[in-house]
């Protein structure tokens, strides 16, 4: 029994880590109909920025976190205005594979910047492992939980009750009809993302302290956010959440009951399942368009 | 006519490069353009003709290869005897994982045959008694045909050369055919081709096996080039980078596949030079591309051509 | 007629692309009398194994600049040629073509890894030329391949020196945790192999992927079967992270870590959780305290020094693969005239050479050359790190 429970927290606290990358697949997705696969990349660079900012630069913890988030939508908004409004014939194929080339660039940037070695992070707070039955919960586990709901209601409450929050969903929906009814749809996708790599940089300070960072975090960490997303339902807040948490568990169970070397199949293979019978996610949100 | 001018200047190129270039590297790197050219092929098949995204046709290249593999090794069979066996496995696992998968659409899809890579590449380091395990699988035959040995690499180049532009014409012939016609149809409009009577369902699963055996028969060839496989050849990685050849390339171009496939073999070997600035360079090449010939270079070089052309 | 044409300039287009490859210069030749021996080095510098790579990278570097210092090897200076192959064998295949074929090396040292170094060993074999490893993998050089030679020390020899430890211990039953790559499943292998032969039991052997965020899952299963200690095979961050899961799961059962964490790169990351672990390393790690009478100790300072001097960075435990390699070739080129043969044999019957990584004895059987006297068991003690006997 208190193996079981220590899988499940196991499970919890990598499906926290899913859920935050996967919060902001989805997010962005939500505003401007568009997967970012350098989003892990964004996750990556935002570590390491609180690396710098709370080591060389003797920031405390809460300005060099907000430093942190700043800079790294600064380099959102960027990214939006140099290499994705440029492009002439936005497809989506095309989008993909910008971001595909953006986080090649990025990971390179990020070594030349932090070089190859691993950094680890302080936790937020040093209290000793929470005991439940005999199974632990690490303290930074529940700052990422507390976080993740946290940052999940506050976009929720941003996309259902504020002008912008609707604009922006607006725009994704239909761009032109967004533009007709005198909504500014340029600033808006430049605005989703800014906010959506922010979020990728508060990702990656909270979980870093568990995780530790190294330039090429982000492609895995990508990878399983972006998993946990499309699971969940592409555009659903709610649905990556759940997502990042299934695919958690389903991995921790996985080493549990089948064999840690399988675990990835194992999750994989659940997730292939739940992807042919709700073949839009587990909540669908929006109607997802085809290439 | 055109087209037969076109097969010779292809072949006359092939013979050219291989008769005049005794530089052995030169030689394989031009052998990797031909079996990326396969890949890229085959996947263009699926997306730039059949409209349908697969981010996990590295597994079929890996099918191919580590099928080949275990044959020709554990069971000393004839590689020659290997490739039609390597083809066939990679060919039903595609239309087992096709039925399902290809139900999907859009993202979900490109979730889906990710999943399905992730699984096979996992197998391929897990089950290490038969695949050698994540150290690898050592001592592949290099491939002879009678008096003829192919671990020369001129010879090499000639094969994998000979095999890419057996796979142009077949997909020329199948593009120019009713079912190339129903697979645009596709593209351009799934519901709207099922309504005018087009086996959607069946095709996309045609084309998709068709794309899994050609990625087979390049990920027998990259075995019996290299002699040595890992799973990091066939990774999630791979899977992308087929997808930017035919991104880059231009979907929906045969020409298009061998370009994407020149550029993204050449691009590593030229940044060698630029050291610790090379995944910079790499990413920055890719999104220039990208953002400034979106179509894919055959579409751009096209377009730019003419628009030369017509300001004169 | 438009649709040819326009496909003749494509064609033009992809000649002009293939026709820069070739036009790309090898590296210029040195102006010394005698031609400069050109060797050829392949490194993941970059890529996920890039802190192998990258100090190998260096070492070369060192080792070839301070050769030629010494007024090169009879009149003939050293030329590094060193390639990237970022831990992915089809480029570390294309590099190795590229350094035989282009750039006409005498001699290779490296890839920095198992997989890519029995990737390019076929066309090494083919083309006959001296060829130095630096991964850990005990496959290359068993079954012996006459031109292969390795400096980094066997998965056999540090699994030995962890299981010597454990049965001074009276251990018994032991854990397994080795991360899932060709590293991890290559002492995995000699972990399972070399058990029984020292009285241990293998009560659970698992795994981790080496960008895993939390091992506690495979942690409280190895707790179930209360094994006597855990050997934790992997490269950082991978064993910090079980490190720290340990610690928080509050198990007190001692952790064995592999020589692929000996830097103190793992402490800082390990933080608290590191103290207590015990690992074999290289005599590198721990050259301060080394006694005077060790026969290593003043190689290992000079190197030490040397490393700091040139690149400003603190010493890595696996620059000294490449450092031996080129020391060891220098050794085999003296009198060799440049001629592969004679520098294969130069390198076979190479006796007594003090290396960074141990004392080389080479011979037709042996290419890897090194005893158990390679490694020492330390344990980190205060954030440092202390010799047990």
């Amino acid at each position: 029994m208190q193996e079981i429970l220590q899988y499940f927290f196991s499970g919890i606290t990598n499906g926290a880590i899913y859920a935050v990358i996967a919060i902001g697949f989805s997010m962005l997705y939500n505003s401007t109909d568009l997967i970012n696969f350098a989003h892990g990349e964004f996750v990556m660079l935002g570590a390491l920025t609180m690396v710098t900012f709370s080591g060389p630069f003797h920031l405390p913890l809460l300005p060099a976190f907000i430093a942190t988030v700043c800079c790294i939508s600064i380099a959102g908004l960027l990214f939006e205005r140099l290499a994705i409004r440029t492009v002439r014939f936005p497809e989506p194929i095309v989008l993909i594979i910008i971001t595909v080339g953006a986080s090649i660039f990025l990971r390179g940037i990020g070594m030349l910047a932090w070089g190859k070695d691993a950094y680890s992070i302080p936790p937020f707070s040093t209290h000793p492992p929470l005991d439940i039955a005999g199974a632990k919960l690490l303290a930074q586990s529940l700052w990422i939980l507390l976080i993740v709901l946290l940052m999940v209601a506050c976009l929720h409450f941003f996309f259902k009750k504020t002008l912008t929050g609707k604009a922006m969903e607006a725009c994704a929906i239909d761009k032109r009809a967004a533009w007709i009814v005198g909504i500014p749809s340029k600033l808006m996708v430049m605005l989703a993302f800014g906010l959506s790599t922010g979020l990728g940089a508060l990702s990656g300070v909270i979980i870093s302290p568990i995780t530790m960072c190294s330039y090429d975090m982000g492609t895995m960490l990508g990878l399983k956010g972006f998993c946990a997303a499309m699971l969940g339902g592409l555009g659903s807040l709610w649905g990556s959440l759940i997502g990042g948490f299934l695919l958690g568990i389903l991995e921790a169970l996985g080493v549990g009951f089948v064999s840690s070397g399988l675990k990835d199949a194992t999750a994989f293979f659940l997730l292939l399942f739940i992807l042919y019978a709700r073949p839009g996610g587990i909540i669908s949100a929006l109607n997802v368009k085809r290439f | 006519m055109r087209v037969q001018i076109l097969y010779s200047f292809f072949i006359l190129m092939v013979a050219l490069a291989g008769h005049f270039i005794s530089n052995a590297y030169y030689l394989q790197v031009l052998t990797f353009i031909g079996i990326n050219t396969l890949l890229a092929l085959g996947l263009n098949m699926l997306m730039g003709y059949a409209g349908q995204i697969s981010l996990g046709h590295a597994a079929f290249y890996g099918i191919g290869a580590y099928a080949t593999a275990i044959l020709t090794v554990h069971f000393s069979w004839s590689p020659w005897l290997a490739l039609p066996v390597a083809i066939a496995a990679a060919v039903m696992v595609a239309y087992i994982v096709g039925v399902p998968t290809l139900k999907l659409s859009g993202y979900y899809l490109g979730m889906g045959t990710l999943g399905f890579g992730m699984i096979i590449n996992i197998i391929f380091r897990e089950w290490s008694s038969v695949t050698g395990g994540a150290s690898g699988f050592v001592g592949i035959p290099a491939l002879s045909l009678g008096p003829v040995s192919f671990s020369s690499r001129q010879n090499y180049l000639y094969l994998v050369w000979g095999c890419v532009l057996l796979c142009i014409v077949l997909c020329r012939r199948i593009i120019d055919s009713r079912v190339g016609r129903a697979l645009r149809a596709i593209h351009d409009g799934e519901k709207a081709a099922a309504a005018v009577g087009v086996d959607t369902q069946k095709l996309k699963l045609q084309v998709f096996v068709l794309s899994a055996g050609m990625s087979a028969l390049a990920g027998f060839l990259y075995a019996h080039l290299v002699c040595f496989i890992s799973p990091e050849t066939f990774s999630f990685i791979m899977s992308i980078r087929m997808v930017t050849m035919v991104v880059i390339g231009g979907m929906a171009s045969i020409w298009g596949s061998l370009l994407g496939a020149s550029l993204l073999t050449l691009l590593p070997e030229w940044l060698h030079a630029f050291s610790e600035f090379e995944m910079v360079v790499y990413g920055l090449i890719l999104m220039i591309v990208m953002i400034f010939l979106p179509k894919g270079l055959t579409r751009g070089i096209l377009d730019i051509v003419e628009r030369s052309r017509r300001s004169l | 007629m438009m649709r040819t044409k326009k496909i003749r300039l494509l064609f033009t287009a992809l000649t002009l692309l293939i026709a820069a490859t070739f036009l790309i210069p090898s590296s210029v030749l040195s102006e010394t009398e005698k031609p400069s021996y050109k060797i050829g080095g392949l490194f993941s510098i970059t890529g996920p194994t890039s802190f192998l790579g990258d100090p190998e990278k260096k070492s070369m570097e060192l080792a070839v600049e301070q050769i030629n210092k010494a007024g090169g090897i009879n009149g003939h200076m050293l030329e590094a040629v060193i390639y990237d192959d970022e831990g992915d064998p089809s480029k570390a295949v294309n590099a190795a073509s590229k350094l035989i074929e282009s750039d006409k090396v005498i001699a290779i040292v490296g890839p920095s890894l198992t997989p890519t170094t029995l990737a390019v060993m076929p066309m090494v074999q083919k083309a006959q030329i001296p060829f130095i490893s630096c991964a850990a993998g005990n496959k290359i050089v068993q079954p012996v391949d006459p031109w292969v030679f390795k400096t980094a020390q066997s998965d056999i020899l540090a699994v030995a020196a962890i299981y010597a430890h454990l049965k001074s211990q009276n251990f018994k039953k032991i854990g397994l945790l080795t991360v899932a790559n060709a590293f991890g499943e290559s002492g995995k292998e000699q972990l399972v192999n070399q058990a029984a032969p020292f009285g241990l039991t293998v009560v659970k052997a698992e795994t981790f992927g080496d960008k895993d965020t939390d091992m506690t899952a495979q942690i409280t299963k190895i707790r179930q079967d209360n094994p006597d200690a855990i050997v934790c095979w992997g490269t950082n961050p991978g064993p910090a992270v079980v490190a720290k899961n340990i610690q928080q799961l509050g198990i007190t059962i001692p952790l064995y870590q592999s020589h692929g964490v000996a830097s103190p790169k793992f402490i800082e990351l390990a933080g608290t959780a590191a103290e207590g672990i015990i690992l074999p390393t290289g005599k590198i790690l721990v050259t301060s305290l080394l006694p005077d009478t060790d026969p290593q100790k003043k190689v290992l300072m000079d190197y030490t020094a040397a490393y700091d001097a040139m690149f400003k960075t603190p010493v890595s435990g696996f620059g000294g693969y490449s450092y031996d390699a080129i020391q060891i070739l220098a050794k085999a080129l003296n009198g060799s005239d440049g001629d592969k043969e004679k520098i294969r044999q130069g390198i076979e019957n190479l006796k007594g050479h003090v290396g960074i990584s141990g004392i080389f004895n080479f011979s037709p059987t042996e290419h890897n050359g090194l005893g158990s006297d390679a490694f020492v068991m330390v344990k980190i003690k205060n954030g440092k790190w202390e010799l047990i006997e």
